[in-house]
């Protein structure tokens, strides 16, 4: 059984359809993140599976059971928002006990779950103060421990990261992901951040335009793109126009101009149905810039001209030219940069490539 | 040199306005029995003559009476309607906006005679409720203006994340709504009172006979003679709609600092 379950969901503002036809199952314990752009139905999905929002169509299941028409304060969720949302007028031990003042919990019992609860979030001291005290930081935290104190069946979280700075953001996610697995609470996460869902998801759900374009395990959705907008909203990827040559035998052979031919495995273009157009994937990372010459060693390999440098310390981010492909390359630096007008020798794995079939335009 | 005529320019405005009001209260504690200048020594007698009308502490009953009715009308309506015309979506939201709030465009007696003449078109004769009723239409645009003013500031998410902690709306809106609301509604229903209690236009077309508000009943003494009770009167009238509001900003600001609003 899921802990939330949606089947053939659709929500219209009017004549907008923010979400079509979207099923999901959201498997007992797991971390699912929705991730997409602003405007791709992420937030209204959310807000469906929390009752704020009425599904124009389609059933909404939280552990087997239809919820359509139960209202969300009686959903048994936490809820947690980009902005915090805690009561300014409550104390943070106030807000915390808040959800269970509504669950009959005695009050020896009420003060002890909001001790643990703050000691979860590591703020165990707060309970005295008024949220204006705190800070971004350590709002979100007593957001969080409000949410989960009332142990919901889903926990539902709507950019929670968003309005914090960026290296608080990265202590507070790997936070978050150590204590969801330490309640083992079902999560449902809405972000645009691509990073937050790789480094947090146990699976995730990419949207677009109200659509569902892949579901998969971070790295499943990173590695094998279901869809040219999944390979150019994650990481940088290049998308190149080839033919399948052959699909004859475990390897699918690709060609494209001014390229070395390139037979990728059968599983790294599972939509690919025959001969014909594809695009060709490629993720910058996987693309080596060599100094003219180095033998290939194996790997595949073209000339090239690096047309721009990207500096960032580190690595760098190198825009190169391939006959008529324009192209990009992320490499850790290990001396110094290539610099701009130099020839160089592309690497790269053939199984590092992807192949999706052509979309037609729409 | 400029700056110097301004600053004079600005005293010689405030002597107008508040001279007045300064001789009022002044007059109010003078000894002789004519209520002019000059001064023949400084007494309360007219307060106590005051207090030993039996006209004007009815009146005064009248006012506080219907200046607590008004505010509390008022402010159980403003509350709802700025909750309707904020928190949910209704077809001509606008309108119906610029409706509540008309009142206080329209000048007063168009008002008063408007009210008055629909009434008898109704056949319902002057009462009590109709004096109550005209009072809570004049007020109840103030009550609006500020507590929709404070909704707006109070964010739906902070409503919802009680929804989803298990409150129903209703006890979120008394939770959650109401509390952070409190300044917006203390002050309209301040504002409330003290409008009611010094209205004289309109009470004077909606009142039934025999029955007399403060201002009402000061129109009347000042039409027989110029008693310094009247001014004894005036000055108790400045304390109750001066101070009540100072009061109730300080009430207002307290809550606000507490709720860190």
């Amino acid at each position: 059984m899921s802990a939330v379950s949606l089947s053939n969901i659709v929500k219209r503002f009017g004549d907008y359809t923010a979400v079509h036809q979207m099923s999901l199952e959201i498997e007992e314990g797991s971390f699912v993140t929705l991730l997409g752009p602003s405007g791709c139905g992420k937030t209204t999905t959310l807000r469906m599976i929390a009752g704020l929002l009425d599904p124009t169509e389609g059933e909404i299941a939280i552990k087997g059971k239809r919820v359509n028409d139960v209202p969300i304060h009686k959903r048994n969720l936490g809820l947690v928002f980009q902005n915090y949302a805690l009561f300014p007028h409550k104390t943070v031990a106030e807000n915390v006990a808040f959800g269970l003042n509504y669950r009959n919990v005695p009050k020896d019992e009420a003060r002890r779950k909001v001790a643990a609860a703050l000691e979860l979030v590591q703020l165990p001291d707060l309970g005295a103060r008024y949220p204006k005290e705190l800070s971004g930081g350590q709002q979100q935290r007593i957001a969080l421990a409000r949410a989960i104190v009332i142990e919901p069946d889903v926990l539902l979280l709507d950019e929670p990261l968003s309005a914090l700075d960026a290296n608080l953001r990265e202590d507070m996610r790997v936070e978050l992901k150590r204590i969801q697995q330490s309640i083992g609470v079902t999560t449902v996460f809405v972000t645009h951040d691509q990073t937050e869902a790789l480094a947090m998801s146990d699976q995730i759900i990419v949207m677009s335009e109200g659509r569902v374009e892949q579901v998969g395990a971070p790295e499943e959705v990173y590695n094998t793109p279901a869809t040219e907008f999944v390979a150019k909203f994650l990481g940088a990827s290049n998308l190149l126009s080839a033919r399948c040559a052959d699909m004859a035998g475990g390897d699918i052979a690709l060609e494209l101009p001014g390229f070395p031919k390139i037979a990728i495995p059968r599983d790294r273009a599972p939509r690919v149905s025959g001969p014909g157009p594809v695009r060709l994937v490629i993720r910058a990372e996987k693309l080596h810039l060599k100094a003219e010459g180095t033998p290939a060693d194996g790997l595949l390999s073209v000339d090239a001209v690096v047309e721009n440098v990207d500096y960032q310390g580190q690595s760098a981010r190198y825009f190169v030219r391939v006959g008529d492909h324009q192209m990009q390359a992320i490499n850790m630096i290990e001396d110094h940069p290539f610099a701009t007008g130099a020839k160089v020798s592309l690497q790269f794995r053939a199984r590092d490539c992807a192949a999706l079939p052509v979309e037609s335009p729409s | 040199m400029g700056w110097r005529l301004i600053r004079i320019y600005t005293i010689l405005v405030y002597l107008f306005m508040f001279l007045p009001i300064a001789v009022v209260v002044l007059l109010s504690f003078n000894a002789n029995q004519f209520g002019s200048f000059p001064m023949t020594g400084l007494s309360t007698r007219w307060f106590e003559v005051l207090w030993n009308n039996d006209a004007i502490m009815r009146a005064f009953r009248t006012s506080i009476t219907l200046g607590l009715m008004t505010a509390v009308i008022s402010t159980v309506l403003g509350v709802l309607a700025s909750l309707a015309l904020v928190r949910y979506k209704i077809p001509g939201r606008n309108l119906i906006t610029t409706l509540l709030i008309a009142p206080i465009l329209v000048p007063e007696v168009v008002l008063a005679v408007a009210l008055l003449l629909f009434l008898n078109f109704l056949d319902i004769g002057k009462s009590f409720t109709l004096l109550l009723a005209g009072h809570v239409i004049f007020t109840l645009p103030f009550v609006i203006l500020v507590v929709q003013a404070r909704l707006v500031s109070i964010k739906r998410d902070v409503e919802e994340a009680a929804l989803s902690l298990g409150a129903s709306p209703m006890q979120t809106f008394f939770a959650i709504t109401l509390p952070l609301l409190m300044p917006a509604v203390a002050a309209g229903g301040l504002f409330a009172f003290t409008i009611s209690f010094d209205d004289i236009t309109g009470t004077l077309f909606w009142k039934p006979g025999g029955i007399e508000t403060v201002p009402t009943q000061i129109f009347s003494m000042l039409r027989n003679s110029i008693s310094p009770e009247i001014n004894a009167l005036g000055t108790v009238m400045i304390v109750l709609t001066v101070g009540l509001p100072l009061i109730g900003a300080a009430i207002a600001r307290s809550l606000a600092t507490r709720s860190g609003a």
